[in-house]
C-alpha cells in the first residue's frame, strides 16, 4: 500500500505519491463520476465532472488531476459538488442532441448515464446549438460532432496509445471542435483506423459505421475471444446479436494488447458473414461417377455435365468419397505419396489432429504450414 | 526458428511482448514492418519511445512508419543482414561493450566467432551494405549504452536464402551483448498468423512431433506409436516434406495427393505459375476451406469448414501465450468445425485401410469437443503438459513451456541457462541474395503486407471497410525511378521477373530506396508471387521473398 494518508467521505486512504484523488479512489472502490478521465489515458481534467470538495480550500478541484497529499480531507458527494456536477451536465446537455432514443450508444454511453444519475432531462439554457453535418467519408468510423462534449479522450488515445497524433482540437471556445489531420477528414489523415477512439469516446460521437443501426448493448451477447489475424493475439470481444457480430469491443484484460486493437481487429470481422462463404461440401462431378480424373485442359467447371464440374453432396458422401480415395492412394503409391497442409488460421487442437492424421492414419511426416510464407 | 534452435535449443520468441514494451531500453528493430504487419506491438514499441524515452534503431532497407520514431535508421541494402549485423559486433568489440561475463559463463563457441566477426570491418560492411560509417558506429554505441536491447524481426529477416545464417547472427549478437533471458531483451521473432506459433508447436512441420520432438528419435517415435495404437514400424522414421518441397514432387508426378487445411499455396507460395501446374498434376487435392480461395480451382473435394468465430479451443500467439478462442455464432449451412472433419475423415480411412490400429489411449477418433483434444496434446508434449482449458478459463495465462499442471508457465526464455545448456556463437558469412538485379531485370523486388489486408487476402478482402479502404494491389516505387520511367503521378506499370508478369498502379514513394520495387501478395489479379523465386533456405526452406530481380515498365 501506499504511503500517503489522506480521507474521502471520512473514510480514511493510503495511496502512492504521485497517485491524483480519482486514481486513489478508484483503487479505493470509491465512485467519482467522470467523463475525460480514462483508466488507460493520462489525466486532462476538461469535463469537470470529477470535481470534488477539498477542506480548506475555496473552490471544487478536478479530481482526476489534483495530487493527492498527507492529511487531505476530500468529499466526494456533498450537496455543492453534486449541485456543480449538475450544472456542468446541463451546460454540456444545452448543446447535445436530445436523440437518445435512436442514438446507437444509448445504453453504452457515459453522458447518458449521468443524465440519469443527476436528473437533467431538459434543456435548461437556451441557446446557439452546433448542426455539424454528420459525414466524414471513411469506411469505418461516424464521426458526429453534434454528440461530442470535447473530453479529448481520442486525441489523448490517438496520440499517446496509437501514437499517430491524426486527432486534434481546432479552433477555440464554442467553435473548438475535434479534427482530423490538418483539419481534413479521417482518411485524409495520418489515421490507421485502429479504434481506439471510437473505444473510449464516452459518448455517440465517434461510432463503428458497420454497427450502425445493428443493435442496442443490451441486446447483445459478449463473448470475449482473441483475433483471427495476425499473431499478436489480442483479446477482442465480439457483440452478436442474432447469430451475427455486430461489433467489437476492446478487452481491457487482453495480456498482448490491454484493451487496443488494430484496423483488422476491430473492423475486419465481417468476412465469417460474407456471402462467398462454403455452405455445403462438394465433389468433383467426375469423382461421383466414379471416374478417374480428366485432364486439366477438359476443366469447364461451369458447365453442365463437365466432369469438372462442383457437386454439392452431404457430409457422409463427401468424406466417403475422399477417405476412399485417400486410402487408395496410400495403398497404391505408399504413404510418401501424400502431403498434408495444416494451418496457421485453425486451432491448436485441429492443427494436432492434422499431424495425427498424417502421421497415425496415413503414414507420413509430410505435413508443413504456412510458417515458412 | 531452426536458427534460434541452433543457437539456443529451441526458436520461439523468447520474451513478452509486456517486458519488451516497458523494459527495453532500446530496440533493434530489422526486417520487420511492425506497425503493419503486428500493428498492436507496434503500438508499443511508439509507446515506449514516447513515454519513457527508449531508443529505436530500425535496420529496414524501406523507410517503413517506425522511421518517424527511430533515433536512427539504418537502411542497408536487401540480403546484406548478416554483413550489417557482423558489422555492429565488430565495432562492440572493438570498443570492448560485449558482456565478457555473459560469454565465458552462459556461451560457447566464441573464438570461432570472433574469427569471423573480425574480418568485418566497418569499412568493408559499409561498402556491402551501403550504411555510412558513422550510422554504423551509432548503432553499436545505442546499444551498448543502453541495455538490454529487444531484438525484433520476422519475414525480412526469415524469407531469404541466407534467412537461417540472419537468425543465428541476431542470436549472436544478443548474446554478445548479454541480452538473453532478461526482461527487455532477447530475441524476438514476431509470427504472422494468429496460429503459426501453435501449428508450429502440435507438429504441422515435417521434421518434429508436436513439442518439437524430432520424428528422428527412436524414443519419441515409439512413445507416439504406443500411444497412437501403432508399432514403431508404422510411424515414417524419415522427415517429410516441407510445402516448398511438396510443389515440386506434386509437379513432377511424385506427390499424388495433398490434403489443404484453411491454406492458400495459389496466393502464398512462391512462382504461382509452377504452384498451379503442381496441383494440376496431383491426382487428388482435398481442400478444407471457409471461402472458395484462389486455390479452389485446383480441388477435387471441397471441404466447408468453420472460422474463429464458430468454434471453442485455442490458438497461441506469437509471444507462446495459449489462448482461449470462443464461439459466438452459429457456422452457415451445413459447414463443420475443422476437428470435427479431420476426426470423421481420418475414421473413415481408418475403417477402410490395410492400415491397422490396435487400441490404446489415444488411438482413437472419438472426440467429443476440443477440450478433450487438448487432453490429450497435454499427454503427449511436454511443453504443454500442464495446459488445460479449465485452466485457462478459469483466467490464468499461460506462455509455453507449461511443465505441468502446477506450472505457472514461462514468459521469459533461457533465464540463468539456455534451453541447450549454454547458447552456441556461430560463425556466419555473408552470402548475397540468390538473384541480383542484372541487365534485364535490372531492379531488386521485395514483398510483403499492408496494414489493411493480410496474408493472401481472402478474408480481408471480404471485408467492406477493409476493401473499401485499400481496393487494389499497389506497387511502391520510388521517385527517382519513377521519373526514368516516366510515371508522371498515380500510373500503372508492369513488373516482371523471370518467372511471371503483374501489373498494377504504382505508388510513387520515398518509402522505398531508388532501385527497388515492393509489391503485395494479397490480390490475385496483381499478386507479387507470379514474380517471385523459389529459391529456398537451404535450412530452413525458407523462399527468399524479400529478393528477386525484376523490371518495371510504365503502362
Amino acid at each position: 500500500m501506499g504511503n500517503i494518508n489522506f480521507t474521502i467521505n471520512g473514510e480514511r486512504i493510503q495511496a502512492e505519491q504521485g497517485q491524483t484523488i480519482l486514481q486513489a479512489a478508484r483503487e479505493e472502490g470509491i465512485y467519482i463520476p467522470g467523463l475525460c478521465d480514462h483508466p488507460a489515458l493520462p489525466p486532462e481534467g476538461a469535463c469537470r465532472i470529477c470535481l470534488v470538495e477539498i477542506e480548506g480550500q475555496r473552490a471544487l478541484h478536478t479530481s482526476c488531476t489534483y495530487p493527492v497529499s498527507e492529511g487531505l480531507v476530500v468529499n466526494t458527494n456533498s450537496d455543492r459538488v453534486r449541485a456543480s456536477r449538475k450544472f456542468n451536465l446541463e451546460l454540456l446537455l444545452s448543446d447535445h442532441p436530445m436523440d437518445c432514443m435512436t442514438c446507437d450508444a444509448a445504453g453504452d454511453c457515459l453522458l447518458q448515464d449521468l443524465a440519469y444519475e443527476y436528473d437533467v432531462s431538459e434543456d435548461r439554457y437556451q441557446g446557439t446549438k452546433h448542426h455539424y453535418s454528420v459525414n466524414d467519408p471513411n469506411p469505418f468510423i461516424q464521426v458526429d460532432r453534434n454528440k461530442c462534449i470535447l473530453c479529448r479522450r481520442c486525441v489523448r488515445a490517438c496520440r499517446e496509445v496509437n501514437g499517430v497524433e491524426a486527432i486534434s482540437v481546432f479552433y477555440r471556445g464554442f467553435s473548438a471542435y475535434i479534427g482530423f489531420g490538418a483539419d481534413s477528414s479521417m482518411d485524409n489523415s495520418p489515421c490507421e483506423f485502429c479504434g481506439s477512439c471510437v473505444e473510449v469516446c464516452p459518448t455517440g460521437a465517434l461510432w463503428p459505421k458497420m454497427s450502425l443501426g445493428e443493435g442496442r448493448p443490451w441486446q447483445v451477447e459478449r463473448v470475449q475471444t482473441t483475433c483471427p489475424y495476425c499473431g499478436v493475439g489480442c483479446q477482442l470481444i465480439l457483440e452478436v446479436k442474432d447469430n451475427k457480430i455486430i461489433k467489437v469491443d476492446s478487452a481491457w484484460d487482453g495480456p498482448s494488447n490491454h484493451g487496443w486493437t488494430c484496423v483488422k481487429g476491430r473492423f475486419g470481422y465481417d468476412f465469417v458473414h460474407h456471402p462467398d462463404r462454403l455452405e455445403k461440401p462438394r465433389v468433383r462431378k467426375y469423382l461421383l461417377d466414379g471416374k478417374k480424373k480428366p485432364a486439366a485442359s477438359k476443366r469447364n467447371p461451369e458447365k453442365e455435365g463437365n466432369p469438372w464440374q462442383w457437386v454439392e453432396v452431404d457430409w457422409e458422401t463427401a468424406l466417403g468419397i475422399t477417405a476412399g480415395k485417400m486410402r487408395q492412394i496410400r495403398d497404391d503409391h505408399g504413404p510418401e505419396s501424400m502431403g498434408f497442409l495444416t494451418s496457421a488460421k485453425c486451432l491448436n487442437e485441429e492443427n494436432y489432429l492434422m499431424n495425427k492424421l498424417a502421421r497415425q492414419v496415413i503414414g507420413t511426416n509430410s505435413i508443413d504450414h504456412c510458417a515458412r510464407l | 526458428m531452426v536458427g534460434l534452435a541452433t543457437a539456443f535449443g529451441s526458436g520461439a520468441m523468447t520474451n513478452s511482448i509486456d517486458d519488451i514494451a516497458d523494459d527495453a531500453q532500446s530496440f533493434f528493430v530489422i526486417g520487420t514492418n511492425t506497425t503493419e504487419n503486428h500493428p498492436v506491438i507496434g503500438m508499443r514499441i511508439r509507446q515506449a519511445v514516447r513515454q519513457r524515452g527508449a531508443k529505436l534503431i530500425v535496420a529496414d532497407p524501406r523507410k517503413i512508419d517506425l522511421v518517424d520514431f527511430a533515433v536512427l535508421h539504418l537502411r542497408h541494402k536487401p540480403g546484406t543482414d548478416i554483413a550489417l549485423v557482423n558489422g555492429l559486433m565488430h565495432i562492440i568489440l572493438a570498443n570492448g561493450w560485449e558482456n565478457k561475463e555473459f560469454i565465458k559463463k552462459r556461451t560457447e563457441g566464441f573464438d570461432e566467432f570472433k574469427a569471423v566477426v573480425d574480418k568485418y570491418t566497418p569499412e568493408k560492411v559499409s561498402e556491402i551494405t551501403g550504411v555510412p560509417l558513422e550510422e554504423l558506429q551509432q548503432a553499436a554505441e545505442i546499444m551498448a549504452q543502453n541495455k538490454p536491447t529487444a531484438v525484433l524481426w520476422a519475414m525480412g529477416i526469415t524469407q531469404h536464402t541466407t534467412g537461417v545464417g540472419n537468425v543465428m547472427s541476431l542470436a549472436n549478437l544478443q548474446m554478445l551483448l548479454g541480452n538473453m533471458g532478461v526482461p527487455g531483451g532477447g530475441t524476438n521473432p514476431l509470427r504472422g498468423q494468429n496460429n503459426v506459433q501453435g501449428a508450429c508447436d502440435l507438429g504441422g512441420l515435417p521434421n518434429v512431433y508436436p513439442g518439437y520432438q524430432k520424428v528422428t528419435s527412436p524414443e519419441i517415435r515409439s512413445e507416439y506409436a504406443k500411444a497412437w495404437g501403432l508399432t514403431d514400424e508404422q510411424l515414417s522414421p524419415e522427415i517429410g516434406l516441407t510445402a516448398t518441397e511438396m510443389m515440386p514432387l506434386a509437379f513432377e508426378g511424385k506427390l499424388k495427393a495433398i490434403h489443404i487445411l484453411g491454406e492458400d499455396p495459389i496466393m502464398s507460395e512462391p512462382d504461382t505459375n509452377h504452384i498451379r501446374k503442381a496441383l494440376e498434376t496431383c491426382e487428388l487435392v482435398v481442400l478444407q476451406e471457409i471461402f472458395p480461395s484462389e486455390t479452389e480451382p485446383y480441388a477435387d473435394v471441397l471441404l466447408p469448414g468453420a472460422s474463429f468465430a464458430e468454434k471453442d479451443g485455442t490458438f497461441t500467439n506469437t509471444e507462446r501465450r495459449i489462448q482461449m478462442v470462443h464461439k459466438a455464432v452459429e457456422s452457415p449451412g451445413e459447414a463443420k468445425p475443422d476437428w470435427w472433419i479431420i476426426s470423421e475423415l481420418a475414421k473413415k480411412i481408418l475403417a477402410i485401410g490395410d492400415r491397422k490400429v490396435q487400441e490404446a489411449d489415444f488411438s482413437a477418433w472419438e472426440y467429443q469437443d476440443t477440450n478433450q483434444i487438448m487432453e490429450e496434446i497435454a499427454s503427449l508434449t511436454p511443453i504443454y503438459a500442464g495446459v488445460s482449458h479449465q485452466r485457462l478459463l478459469s483466467g490464468e495465462t499461460l506462455q509455453w513451456p507449461v511443465k505441468d499442471k502446477e506450472h505457472p508457465g514461462t514468459p521469459i526464455l533461457h533465464v540463468g541457462q539456455f534451453s541447450r545448456g549454454k547458447g552456441l556463437f556461430s560463425p556466419i558469412e555473408h552470402v548475397p541474395p540468390a538473384e541480383l538485379p542484372d541487365k534485364e531485370y535490372p531492379m531488386i523486388l521485395s514483398t510483403g503486407r499492408v496494414l489493411y489486408h493480410w496474408h493472401g487476402g481472402q478474408m480481408t478482402r471480404r471485408s467492406k471497410g477493409l476493401l473499401e479502404i485499400y481496393p487494389e494491389a499497389l506497387i511502391e516505387v520510388n521517385d527517382f525511378d519513377a521519373e526514368k520511367l516516366g510515371l508522371n503521378g498515380h500510373k500503372r506499370v508492369r513488373v516482371s521477373s523471370r518467372r511471371g508478369t503483374i501489373e498494377a498502379e504504382a505508388m510513387v514513394t520515398d518509402r522505398v530506396p531508388p532501385g527497388m520495387v515492393y509489391a503485395n501478395f494479397h490480390f490475385p489479379e496483381a499478386s507479387a508471387n507470379e514474380l517471385t523465386i523459389a529459391a529456398l533456405d537451404p535450412v530452413a526452406k525458407i523462399p527468399e521473398y524479400k529478393v528477386c530481380a525484376v523490371k518495371v515498365e510504365a503502362v
